[in-house]
Order: structure tokens, then C-alpha cells, then sequence
């Protein structure tokens, strides 16, 4: 294999292994700190031991986030040195920053929440948790940023061959970030959300400690309904900028060869063939594309074929359509994914405003299952984004082909592939096991006094 | 100064603080293995650095992070160029993060495979780090395309294994110093007769390094003031520390240990300045400050950044010691 293959095989999987625990990290800290802010100002023991018991699987994940974090931040260098070398001046900028803002904020705050609890007062450890989790989003933000810039390269000149910044202010205000972040960000809290809420599911159908899973399950229920709102809202406002700011990505997630018709339809399966440029068969729905588009009931959208001579013209030869199939179906996945996602939180709503959650044997069920769905959804957004990218690294500027190491052999990169992955597969099968153990233990872990009783008659939801 | 001038001295800076605060964590984790008699005294070292070494970490990333952004040329070769020691590196620090959080969250059984994985994960990195830092102050192969393409010989020499080799010892030492302050009970005793051992082969070890450094580097011609004194420094202080930690003035054999490491370091970066990576086939292709560097709105911009949000950083970190200064005794429970 070519290192380019190579290398950019090692960039997916650490990537998309990493950004398992990266959302689940934002969301799950984001749902120990409403608890700890509960308890905060309840004063009732069961949210303490809501937060210490989410709290410890939000530590587990946290530490895999970080490990695998730090191999992201080393590997622009390592693998992607002439990347690293034509945009150091730009995208080191939002790196360096995150490690500054977030990283220290995270770092130190996670220790003295962790071990601070019965050494400082009550508001300084709850404000506490609320900094890293302050921290993660910062996080988010930044590392955004620098992947939006690959986007939508804006804030930059070219000077000597080279990508320099010059209006840093544009630069973090970029229309791609606007759109990416809050989609992101939301679809990192619907992680956290259904991974508490399948857990309790679990609990609440083993009618083990209900007291406190039913109201796990409600916090959940709400973050998770919102949100999804906010996930569609803001989803449908980056389909929209990249219509124009990406069109080759769009047209792609569409599998439209040639410009649509007006009203252009939106393409629910098809059958792709990347080879003779053309969809074999296809299932539409009429003016759902102009819709998804411009908010319209008209309006043509540019195919592959047109924008490829288009593309053709301003950048020289060369083969600028992405892989098609996976642009197409990474898209629908997350979609698909997505709108589950709504209908199951709003269905939960719905069973706990009833006050019969309980009996739904059949839906607690599904939500054990829909714990994969956030992280499907993730993984096939950010498949559409990088991939749909392609073949460039920074968007109209500058190619994967030309960013890779040239110092670097095939075998050194086989043999890191080698070694990240089989910690990663390690650390997997830890994780899992960890994770499981702490779910058997249960919330009562230290004192174990508590009784396991069914408290559903006398307590009602959200009490 | 210029901003190029103060940036070079940012890194180094960050460099000097990864050194001393995770050099002790990594000296603690070293330590565990053969410092603690049983699972209640490795809970207790664990313990020790349990609050910090987090965040002790993020001073290298936000290294790490400071040379993409300020020096691109510099993190493209160096990462590049020392890609399996990288690779090697980045492993051993995998397996230290979540070995501190598996550890007391597994079976019992798997707990001493978590506390070795501590002990790979803590004696690797400092090597490497050591490896790293002296091979790049004696050159590496640096063509005029600004790349690197070494071979293991150049990794690995007399000076640069002398350089790992030191590394570990030290950070050992301000590791079994920290101990000292930061427990009570048998194990404080143990760790400061064990340290009084471990500094004769430090100050070996210095004195081999101050010979090879004039040997094999340029740092005494480029700096004939600088490094000697730098080196005196670095011994002076190691005797001192042996001398405070005999006298058991814990406190301030951690501020000699911290300071040995300053000296050390900074020696380093002083002898390497204008220059951040040497290069041994011409001294034409040396990365400097000025070749290496971003262009200067973005060096504009990350100042700003840096002034505004270091205070901050500086600010918290230390309430963060201040908050667990008790001493830890082995009847601490390990979990939160």
C-alpha cells in the first residue's frame, strides 16, 4: 500500500475511535453537572449519587478521550508534515489555543472535582465541574474552528505558497464554524443523553435502583429532546451553507450526476455506480431537494458532473468528485439516525409526563439498543465531512495527496497502525468491561447501606 | 525582543514546567513499583500526583500545540522526523492516562497489571523525551527540503542514551523527593533513604552528560558562559538536594530537584537558541527562529492569547497544589 493510503487509513480509524469518547465526554459532563447542581441546591443524597455514579462512566470515557486526543494533536505532524508545514501558520493557531483554554481548564478542574469534594466548599466544587465541563465545549470549539478552516478556508492569505493568516477575527467567526459548532455540540449532548438514558433503561427494566435511574432517565430525556431540536435545526442550516460554500459535497451527499430539475427532489436510496458516473435507480421524493436547499418549493441544484467541469476550470485537471457512495450513504445514516433520535426522546417524554415509563417494557428495550444510535450518527456526519471534503485537505487550496509526509515510510506507518490499533482494540475491550462493572455495581458502590426498593408509587418524576 | 525571540522562550518555558511538574509525577509512577511493599502503598503513591498529573501532561500538549502554531516548520520535522520514537512515546503515554483512572476501577487481580502499565508509562516517555531533546541539540540529518530522514543510529548515540538514561534518573529524584512531602508513615522514610542512593548515580550521570555535551555538541563554542555555568548549576543543586533531603528538608530538596531540572532544560534550549532543530549535514539547513516561524499577525495574535490566558493557568494550577497540600497517609481511600 501507498503511505497516502496508509496514512490516511491510520487518520480515519484513530479518528473516528477518538471521536467516541469525545461527545460522549462533553455530553455525559454536561449531565453530571446538572446533577451536582441539583443536589447543589436539593440537598437530597439521591442526586449526589446520580452525579457520582454518571460520574464515574463520564471519568472512564473521559481518560480514553485524552489518550487518544493526544495522538490527533501529534499525528498533523508525524503523518501530514508538508499539511502541517503549508498551514502551521493557520491551523496551529486554534490547536495551541484549545490547549490553552480548554485543555488546563479541564485538566486541573477534573482533579479537584474528582478529589475536592469534601475539601472545599459546596459552590466551589459544583462550579468546579461546571468548568470542565465549560472546557470540553471550549474544546469542541476550537478543534471546530481548526476543522472548519479546512471547510471553508477563510481569514487566510496565500503568501509564498503558503497559508498564512490575516484577520483572525473572520477566521473564528467562520460561516462553516457557525453551523458545524452548535450541530456538533448538540449532537455530543444527545450522546451523553441517550447513553444515560439506555443505561437506565437497562436499570429500570431490571428494576434496580429506580429512584434514581427514573430520574437519570428524565434529566436525560430532556437534554436529549432539546437537543434534537437543535440538531435538526442546526443540521439543516449547514446543508443549507454548503449548498453554496461546498455544492461538490451536497450534490455528493445527493448522488446528483446531473443539475437537478426545478423542483429538485430529494433522493431517499439509490443504487450508485461511481464507475460509469450515474445512479443505477433511484427513490425520490419531489421537492424535498429545493426544500433542503433554499427553503422553496423551486429551485434547480447543481450536479457533480457540472461542478466538475466548474472545478475543472478553476483548479486545473484533476478528479474532483469524492467518493460518492460514502458521501451518499454516511449522510442518510446520520440522518436516519437523527430522526430516530427525536422520535424516541419525544416518545420518553411523552411515557414519563404519563407517569407510566415503567411499564414500557418494549420501549426501554429500544432505548438499550439506541444507545449505538447517537454514535452512528456521529461517525457518519463526520464520514460525510471529511470524505465529501475530498480530495482536498483544505477546501480549494491544497490536496491530500500533497499533505503527506515525505520523510515517512510505509512500513514506519504500518507499524504505528499496528500498534495505535491494537491499543485502541485493548482499550476497548477494557472499556467495555469497566463500563459494564460499574453499571452492575450500580449508584451505591461506597456504603452499599441503601436498599434496592421500588420507590415508583411514592415518587413521583422530577421531584 | 521580537516576537520570534519570545515565542522560542514560551516553549521553552513550557518545556521547563512539563519537566518539573510531570517530571515528578513520572518519577512517582516510576517509583511504585519498587518503592511501595504492598497495594495499600501504591494506592497512597498513586494518590500523590492523583490531583495533578492531568493537568501536568497538558504542559506538553500545549508544548506540543505552542510549536504548530508559532514554529510549523519545527513541528513538521520534528514529529515527522522522530516518527517511531513518537510512536513509542505516544503508546507509553496511552497506557499511563488510563491506567491512573482503570486502576481502581478493575478486579483486584488486574490492578498490579494497571500499576506496571503506570510503570512502563512513566520511565518510557521521560526516556524518550531525554533521547529526543539532546540528539536534536547534537543534529539531526536536516536536508534543504527542511526534512528529516533518520536512521536509529542517529537517534541513538552515546550522548542521547546518556541523555534518556539522565532523564529517568532525575525525574526519579524529584519523584522520591515529592513522596516525601506529599506522605507520611514508613513510606516517606523509605523514599528518602532510597533517594540518597539514587543521586550518586545522578550526579554520575550529570558529570558524564557535562563531558559528552562538550564533546559531542557545539553548546560550549556557542556558548562558552552559559553552558558551564548552567552545568555547575545543575550539579551544585544536585548535591544540595542530597544534602536537603538528608537533612530532611523536604521542601527544599524539591526546590533543588525542580531546579537541577531548570538548569538542565534551559541549558538545552540557551545552546540550541537562535537554532530549534540542528541540523548535522549542513549548518545551512538548521531551523531557526526565523525560518521556522509563522508570519507575524499570527505570532501578533497568539501573544495576545497567550498574555491574557496564562495568568489564568498559572492562577488556578497553583490553588489547585494549594487545595491538596495535605500529606497523604496509606488509610486515604483512593476513589473520590
Amino acid at each position: 500500500m501507498e503511505v497516502l493510503d496508509l496514512a490516511r487509513f491510520q487518520y480515519a480509524a484513530t479518528t473516528i475511535y477518538h471521536f467516541f469518547f469525545v461527545p460522549l465526554s462533553i455530553g455525559l459532563v454536561f449531565l453530571v453537572a446538572i446533577m451536582e447542581t441539583l443536589y447543589f441546591f436539593k440537598k437530597k443524597e439521591i442526586y449526589l449519587d446520580m452525579a457520582k455514579f454518571w460520574g464515574n462512566i463520564f471519568l472512564i470515557s473521559f481518560a480514553v478521550g485524552v489518550v487518544t486526543g493526544i495522538i490527533q494533536e501529534f499525528q498533523f505532524g508525524m503523518n501530514w508534515s508538508e499539511y502541517s508545514r503549508f498551514v502551521g501558520d493557520v491551523f496551529g493557531v486554534p490547536l495551541a489555543i484549545e490547549a490553552l483554554l480548554a485543555f488546563f481548564l479541564e485538566s486541573t478542574f477534573i482533579g479537584v472535582w474528582m478529589f475536592g469534594r469534601d475539601r472545599l466548599p459546596r459552590w466551589v466544587h459544583l462550579l468546579s465541574i461546571w468548568l470542565v465541563s465549560i472546557g470540553t465545549i471550549f474544546s469542541a470549539l476550537f478543534i471546530l474552528a481548526a476543522n472548519s478552516f479546512m471547510q471553508e478556508p477563510v481569514g487566510i492569505a496565500i503568501e509564498n505558497g503558503k497559508a498564512v493568516l490575516n484577520d483572525f477575527g473572520a477566521f473564528i467567526t467562520n460561516p462553516q464554524l457557525l453551523v458545524e459548532f452548535p450541530h456538533t455540540v448538540f449532537g455530543a449532548f444527545a450522546t451523553g443523553a441517550f447513553v444515560v438514558a439506555g443505561i437506565s433503561a437497562f436499570k429500570i427494566l431490571k428494576k434496580q435502583n429506580l429512584d434514581v435511574f427514573k430520574k437519570s432517565f428524565t434529566i436525560a430525556m430532556i437534554v436529549a429532546m432539546i437537543s434534537g431540536l437543535g440538531i435538526a435545526f442546526t443540521g439543516h442550516w449547514q446543508a443549507q451553507h454548503l449548498m453554496s460554500s461546498q455544492p461538490m459535497k451536497m450534490a455528493a451527499s445527493e448522488g446528483l450526476w446531473e443539475d437537478s430539475g426545478d423542483p429538485a427532489s430529494w433522493s431517499l436510496i439509490a443504487n450508485i455506480d461511481e464507475e460509469t458516473r450515474e445512479n443505477k435507480w433511484s427513490v425520490e421524493i419531489p421537492y424535498a431537494l429545493s426544500i433542503l436547499a433554499y427553503n422553496s418549493f423551486e429551485g434547480s441544484v447543481e450536479g457533480m458532473n457540472t461542478l466538475q467541469e466548474k472545478y475543472t476550470e478553476l483548479y486545473g485537471e484533476g478528479d474532483y468528485i469524492p467518493p460518492v457512495g460514502a458521501v451518499y450513504w454516511s449522510f442518510r445514516i446520520m440522518v436516519f439516525a437523527g430522526a430516530i433520535i427525536m422520535g424516541l426522546a419525544a416518545l420518553g417524554l411523552l411515557f414519563i409526563k404519563k407517569n407510566n415509563l415503567i411499564n414500557q417494557s418494549l420501549y426501554l428495550k429500544a432505548m438499550v439498543g439506541a444507545i449505538a444510535l447517537p454514535f452512528i450518527a456521529n461517525t457518519a456526519g463526520w464520514i460525510m465531512t471529511e470524505i465529501g471534503r475530498q480530495p482536498w485537505t483544505v477546501f480549494g487550496l491544497y490536496t491530500t495527496a500533497q499533505s503527506v509526509s515525505p520523510n515517512v515510510t510505509a512500513g514506519q506507518l504500518l507499524t504505528s497502525i499496528i500498534v495505535f490499533l491494537g491499543a485502541y482494540t485493548v482499550l476497548a475491550v477494557v472499556l467495555i468491561t469497566l463500563i459494564v462493572k460499574q453499571i452492575k455495581k450500580g449508584p451505591y458502590q461506597t456504603t452499599d447501606t441503601k436498599p434496592d426498593v421500588d420507590l415508583f408509587d411514592k415518587e413521583a418524576f422530577g421531584a | 525582543m521580537s516576537l520570534n525571540e519570545l515565542w522560542f522562550i514560551l516553549v521553552a518555558v513550557l518545556f521547563i514546567g512539563f519537566f518539573i511538574l510531570e517530571g515528578f509525577d513520572f518519577g512517582v509512577g516510576m517509583s511504585t513499583r519498587f518503592l511501595a511493599r504492598n497495594q495499600k502503598e501504591r494506592d497512597q503513591l498513586v494518590s500523590t500526583i492523583g490531583p495533578f498529573w492531568d493537568a501536568n501532561e497538558v504542559w506538553l500538549i500545549t508544548a506540543g500545540g505552542a510549536i504548530f502554531a508559532a514554529f510549523p516548520e519545527w513541528y513538521a520535522t520534528m514529529f515527522s522526523g522522530y516518527y517511531l520514537p513518537f510512536v513509542l512515546f505516544l503508546l507509553a503515554l496511552i497506557v499511563r492516562g488510563v491506567a491512573f483512572e482503570f486502576r481502581h476501577k478493575v478486579h483486584e487481580k488486574w490492578i498490579s497489571f494497571w500499576d506496571w502499565m503506570i510503570f512502563v508509562g512513566s520511565i518510557i516517555p521521560a526516556f524518550v523525551l531525554g533521547v529526543l531533546f539532546t540528539s536534536l541539540v547534537r543534529g539531526m540529518p536536516i536536508d534543504a527540503s527542511k526534512n528529516m530522514y533518520a536512521s536509529f543510529g542517529d537517534y541513538f548515540d552515546p550522548y542521547s542514551i546518556v541523555g534518556g538514561i539522565a532523564m529517568i534518573v532525575l525525574c526519579l529524584v524529584h519523584g522520591l523527593t515529592f513522596i516525601g512531602i506529599r506522605t507520611e508513615g514508613q513510606i516517606r522514610d523509605r523514599a528518602r533513604s532510597l533517594v540518597s542512593k539514587i543521586y550518586l548515580i545522578l550526579l554520575a550521570g550529570l558529570i558524564v552528560f557535562a563531558v559528552l555535551t562538550y564533546t559531542m555538541t557545539d553548546l560550549f563554542e556557542v556558548r562558552p558562559l552559559a553552558t558551564p555555568l548552567f552545568l555547575l548549576g545543575a550539579v551544585v543543586t544536585t548535591v544540595l538536594g542530597y544534602v536537603f533531603s538528608a537533612k530532611k528538608r523536604e521542601a527544599l530538596a524539591f526546590t533543588m530537584t525542580a531546579s537541577t531540572m531548570l538548569f538542565t532544560v534551559t541549558m538545552l534550549f540557551v545552546g540550541l537558541f537562535p537554532r530549534v532543530m540542528v541540523s548535522s549535514i549542513s549548518s545551512e539547513y538548521n531551523l531557526t527562529i526565523l525560518n521556522a516561524s509563522s508570519g507575524p499577525y499570527t505570532l501578533k495574535v497568539m501573544t495576545i492569547v497567550a498574555l491574557i490566558l496564562l495568568p489564568f493557568v498559572l492562577g488556578y494550577q497553583i490553588w489547585s497544589y494549594y487545595v491538596f497540600r495535605k500529606r497523604i497517609s496509606d488509610k486515604e481511600p483512593v476513589s473520590h
